[in-house]
């Protein structure tokens, strides 16, 4: 199974060393992959890469996080109650509609281009998806379960903390997920497009410079970290899942 | 989309309301910069003027052509290469992994790259426009198409369908709830790259034009107008394809 799947990646670098050994690929399309291990090399003993990687990876944590936050307060609000959730739901609908790169060339006149701009765009994209998991997963909590809270004459504080949390975790932690890839995806777009550090700057320079080694060691970085990402968390998830169909 | 409850028809207007009412007193009593906060009215008459006599109506068919193109190049080719890991347990494996770890890989890191090897007008522009179109669709595509059941696949056995015959009548048809939520989200993919490219990529006529026009011109009301219409076009945008969702489906029965 793995062999077959990494039959196609192995033949397609083979094809790629082959054409830059024998010259069919210019520069500007593709560089030669041992140019771009030197490169790669060069930026990790000069400790640059892992600078702009740092860099990136705060970035990211500090807009995911303040994002998450606002959004499972958002997102609780409008699933538990149904008076918040028509205040809110309409207004909530129609920002999210306008395209997260809409609100950019905005929020550069409003606040400039240092840390806050990037923050405030990373937290507005993780901020959409949280809430609206977190609201969709407290609606959707059977009947049946909150009967028994009643029954049990559970207070509010243990009906949500002992029913309601629990059953819509799977539903808040997917939230969480989607909110930190689009957070990451986010990252990589505001720093191509208003940055002077960071794996997306680093990509934005290569490429003025035609230097696509420096673009493609990016490119590879960029991958990796949001393969990490996405792994670690299915994973999360996917335990929650099981421990869900256990509890039901 | 709204749910429609016996609540009072006010309630989710009161924050937009509350909002514009706020507005509008902070820009009359001089609380807010009208460099930096127009009045409601200056947006509204930017956004009429613009539409009707400036070239914002020029700019929103540009990004419209472009965005439509995009998709169509990128959604066909998603649902082909969906089909095609689906219902091939050859291509599957080979394919699949490889699929997988580019589709980690987010999705403007491949700008600098794309703008490479087709430029940066138009090529360039719906070349990223037809990428990041294409992964909702082949993801969901695939899922759909792998799981037909199999007393449909004997069953167009039996009938001697050729391989057309059964995408068209077996496997498309199967798939079809599947496909269609790709597709929903390779429009909205598709609308995000059109205004990336835009943002990015050289300048030419559209929405991410003018935005980039309105930032370093420090035109707020043109800033403020552009967003009004990306909104309007985004709950269009939900709006058409939970009909067009709605419709394919009932066809199907």
């Amino acid at each position: 199974m793995l062999g077959a799947g990494a039959a196609v990646p192995v033949a397609l670098l083979a094809v790629w060393v082959l054409s830059a050994r024998q010259g069919w690929l210019t520069e500007q399309i593709l560089p030669d992959p041992r140019e771009v291990l030197q490169t790669t090399r060069d930026y990790v003993t000069s400790g640059e890469l892992l600078a702009d990687t740092a860099i990136s990876l705060r970035r990211v944590a500090e807009g995911f996080a303040a994002g998450a936050v606002i959004g499972l307060v958002i997102g609780a609000a409008q699933g538990l109650s149904q008076g918040a959730r028509a205040i809110l739901e309409l207004p909530f609908f129609v920002i999210s509609q306008v395209p997260i790169l809409g609100w950019l060339p905005l929020l550069i006149l409003l606040v400039g281009i240092d840390e806050e701009l990037k923050v405030i765009v990373i937290a507005w994209s993780a901020f959409v998806p949280v809430a609206l998991n977190t609201a969709q997963g407290m609606r959707d909590v059977p009947r049946t379960l909150r009967e028994v809270g009643q029954v049990l004459t559970f207070d509010p504080w243990s009906m949500l903390s002992r029913i309601i949390l629990p059953a819509a975790l799977p539903s808040i932690f997917t939230g969480l997920r989607e909110g930190l890839a689009h957070s990451w995806q986010t990252l990589v777009a505001v720093e191509l497009f208003a940055s002077s550090e960071g794996l997306g700057y680093l990509m934005s320079w290569g490429r003025q410079l035609f230097q696509l080694d420096i673009v493609v060691m990016a490119l590879v970085v960029v991958g990796a970290i949001g393969l990490v990402l996405n792994w670690t968390l299915g994973r999360v998830e996917r335990r929650l899942r099981r421990w869900q169909v256990q509890t039901a | 989309m709204i749910a429609r409850l016996p609540l009072p028809p006010w309630r989710p207007l009161l924050i937009p309301l509350v909002v514009l009412a706020l507005w509008e007193l902070a820009s009359r009593a001089g609380w807010s910069d009208a460099r930096f906060l127009p009045p409601p009215e200056t947006v509204l008459h930017r956004v009429w003027f613009e539409t009707t006599q400036g070239g914002l109506a020029t700019d929103l068919a540009a990004s419209l052509r472009r965005g439509a193109s995009g998709l169509l190049i990128g959604a066909s080719a998603g649902v082909t290469l969906g089909l095609l890991l689906g219902l091939s347990r050859v291509a599957e494996r080979l394919l699949g992994p490889l699929f997988l770890a580019y589709r980690q890989v987010a999705l403007f890191a491949w700008v600098p790259l794309l703008s490479m090897w087709f430029g940066g007008a138009e090529a360039g522009k719906i070349a990223f426009i037809s990428h990041a179109a294409m992964a909702p669709a082949v993801v969901n595509t695939w899922r759909g198409s792998r799981d037909i059941p199999r007393a449909h696949v004997e069953l167009a056995a039996v009938l001697t369908f050729g391989r057309l015959d059964f995408i068209r009548f077996v496997a498309l048809p199967g798939a079809l709830p599947f496909v269609l939520v790709g597709l929903r989200s390779s429009l909205i993919y598709a609308w995000l790259a059109t205004i990336g490219a835009e943002l990015f990529l050289n300048i030419a006529p559209g929405l991410g034009g003018r935005l980039n026009e309105g930032r370093e011109t420090f035109q707020m009301d043109l800033v403020l107008a552009c967003i009004v219409v990306l909104g309007a076009l985004g709950v269009a945008f939900s709006r058409v394809a939970a009909i067009g969702e709605a419709r394919l489906l009932r066809r199907r029965g």
